[in-house]
């Protein structure tokens, strides 16, 4: 590989983990919604994140030139070569939980990828033009939730409350910058994620306003994913998804 | 605890493409209008169907009452001067 | 009016509900209609919308390890199909003066059934491709009956049911092909899926025609368009064939086909442990029922939610 597509690699495998393990919690909802159709909503989010994810693992893999195919890098890598942000692995407790992380993220994955929209890098510029209808709709699915439960019943302000502080000590690396990002900046590639904070923060603040919840405190952030460092939640994750992989390693599905 | 709700009932219309009608697609439960329309496209647009959908409280829809069908709609079978075909053309008269 | 005139009447009524169902029209929900024909459809509607909603758990249960990207994503879609016909069938209940509330009530006091099959445990990566070709495939036979049941609003579900089912069969089909043409061991899961979800597909037929109960009401009403036996074998004819093409054995040594009907014969199937099931004894029926009474209880506070703050806004806004 040469740098750049070593740089964007890592970019894209990045982008591909965020999708793909949100996608396996969303997907863990299934036949657990609190309504049948919120049961179908919540699918459709993680269907969009199926498809997100496949179109990152395969430009990744099309980087690499090692004749790989998605399935190869979503399936075939350990714990510490996966680089999702935390929050993606989060399990999903209650519903409220869920919308807390749905929030965060999407709000976040809007401003991101509008930016990445304008990427030189056309395969990055077009997965990012597709993903950005998606997150839309994902970031008003997940708004109305939070001020329904916001502003709904006291059990379910206290729960919405207690969701929003859990997490919020996962929503600092989401900015997070290393080398990657900074090279491939130079080069009008990747989203400068700096510029991104200001305005994804007004966006929670607008949100918890409306929906009658106070900011969580700025506490400590945790980090580790630019570095493959994961909570223990990943490894169990992996566990699942990787069994036919690893048990059967010559069959194909 | 309260006796569980299903939160309310909404009627769907979805059209298929600009320009044609608005039909009926069937129903989903939902507690307000956002909801209800976001509930309509995850579940009767999955595969492309729509590209506008109305949805309406199902309370907020009047029926006409089928032991008043003979009284509303049998006196439209004999106006059969409203149709085209009920009125009859010189020969030799074109584009009419 | 006298008691002996209204009797009369009731007469009337039914001799032109039934013939107006025998001529092949539909019937809507603001007709009038007998109380049997009414309960007898909230009873099959919302029990086939609860097979929809509690077949979702099998499925559900291989979710987190689908073997590949387009596998899982084809899963997810699929399951979440059948959420969306479990919905289609309430909303066709619901016409008929019955709410959701109420059935899932029935649903989880078990007053109110749903199909067998989904009592039975998925084990191997290989049940999701035998659920897919042989449960939505007997499934689908019973459902294209359907499509001209007399009730408009059933009628209505079942031809969106049949085209969004399309796809179901292919890809169950799709994944024991693969299987079949893999690894040993993938040809071993495959059979070993087969022979565990036969016998049970063909129970979801339900009793032979002579122990059926409600036939005749059913018939006449266009409720039910074929019988059972008719269906189950058609089942049969068409499966035995797809079975061949790719190598699976069908766990049946009574099975052969038979020049003078036209059809396969096939062997009894074990009632006993049909009814068993229906009681409540099978795998997994506790569990199931469990599943989903934890979700709607888990969701209570959420609905709660939506509906206080729905109360909320009116209050702001009026
Ligand atoms: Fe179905
Ligand atoms: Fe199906």
């Amino acid at each position: 590989m040469t740098d750049i597509n070593q740089l964007k690699y890592s970019y894209s495998l990045r982008l591909g983990d965020n999708a793909w393990i949100l996608s396996h919690r969303l997907a863990e909802w299934c036949s657990n919604g609190p309504i049948l159709e919120e049961d179908l909503a919540l699918t459709n989010l993680a269907l969009d994140l199926i498809g997100r994810a496949q179109g990152f693992y395969k430009y990744a893999a099309e980087l690499e030139g090692k004749g790989k195919s998605e399935d190869d890098i979503a399936y075939r890598r350990n714990e510490r070569q996966y680089f999702n942000n935390l929050i993606m692995e989060m399990p999903n407790g209650n519903f409220a939980d869920t919308i807390a992380r749905q929030l965060y993220v999407s709000v976040f994955e809007y401003y991101f990828f509008r930016e990445l929209k304008n990427s030189k890098d056309e395969t990055f510029a077009a997965l990012a033009a597709k993903t950005l209808k998606e997150v839309k709709y994902h970031m008003a699915h997940a708004a109305d939730w939070t001020i329904r439960l916001g502003d709904g019943t006291e059990e379910s302000h206290k729960k919405m409350q207690k969701a929003l502080n859990e997490l919020w000590m996962y929503t600092g690396e989401l900015f997070e910058m290393n080398d990657v990002d900074s090279e491939l900046m130079a080069q009008g590639v990747s989203v400068d994620l700096s510029m991104l904070k200001p305005k994804w923060e007004q966006h929670i603040i607008d949100v918890l306003k409306e929906a009658t919840l106070a900011q969580p405190e700025d506490i400590y952030m945790q980090t580790g994913s630019r570095q493959g460092i994961h909570t223990e939640h990943l490894g169990h994750i992996l566990g699942d998804m990787q069994y036919l992989q690893r048990a059967y390693p010559d069959a194909k599905w | 605890m309260a006796t569980d709700s299903q939160l309310d009932l909404w009627e769907v219309f979805i059209q298929g493409r600009n320009g044609s009608h608005h039909t009926h697609a069937g129903s989903v439960h939902a507690s307000d209008k956002k909801m209800a329309l976001q509930n309509a496209r995850d579940i009767y647009t999955r595969r492309g169907e729509g590209s506008s959908i109305w949805v309406v409280p199902a309370v907020a829809i009047s029926a006409s009452n089928p032991e008043d069908a003979e009284a509303f709609f049998d006196p439209a079978d004999d106006k059969v001067y409203r149709h085209p075909t009920f009125y009859q053309m010189p020969e030799g008269a074109k584009q009419i | 009016m006298n008691n002996e005139n209204t009797a009369l009447a009731q007469d009337e009524r039914l001799r032109s509900f039934e013939e107006y169902v025998g001529e092949g029209k539909a019937i809507e929900p603001r007709d009038w209609m007998p109380e049997g024909y009414r309960s007898h459809l909230i009873r099959q509607i919302s029990q086939h919308a609860h097979s929809e909603v509690i077949g979702m758990q099998p499925e559900g249960n291989w979710i987190t390890r689908a073997p590949s990207i387009r596998a899982k994503q084809i899963l997810l879609a699929k399951i979440q199909d059948e959420g969306g016909h479990g919905l289609y069938l309430y909303s066709a209940a619901e016409t008929l003066g019955i709410s959701r509330e109420e059935m899932l009530e029935q649903l989880q006091t078990g007053k109110a059934k749903y199909s067998n099959i989904f009592n039975y445990p998925s084990l191997t990566w290989a049940d999701i491709g035998a659920i897919g070709w042989l449960v939505d495939g007997a499934a689908i036979v019973n459902q294209v009956s359907l499509q001209r049941t007399s009730y408009g609003p059933y009628s209505r579900a079942m031809v969106r049911i049949c085209k969004e089912e399309s796809f179901h069969q292919r890809q169950g089909y799709e994944i024991m092909a693969n299987m079949m043409k893999g690894t040993p061991e993938q040809r071993e899961m495959a059979q070993d899926a087969m022979n565990r979800w036969w016998w049970p597909s063909l129970m979801m037929f339900g009793p032979h025609d002579g122990d059926s109960p409600h036939s005749a009401d059913a018939f006449r009403w266009k409720i039910k368009r074929h019988s059972n036996d008719e269906l189950r074998q058609k089942f049969i004819d068409k499966t035995v064939q797809q079975a061949e093409v790719i190598g699976l054995t069908i766990p049946d040594a009574d099975l052969k086909w038979n020049e003078e009907t036209g059809h396969y014969d096939h062997g009894e199937i074990n009632w006993d442990e049909f009814y068993r099931v229906i009681k409540g004894n099978g795998p997994l029926n506790k569990q199931r029922i469990a599943h989903h009474i934890k979700a709607h209880e888990e969701g209570a506070w959420v609905r709660e939610a939506a509906q206080a703050y729905k109360q909320k806004q009116a209050q702001k806004y009026n």
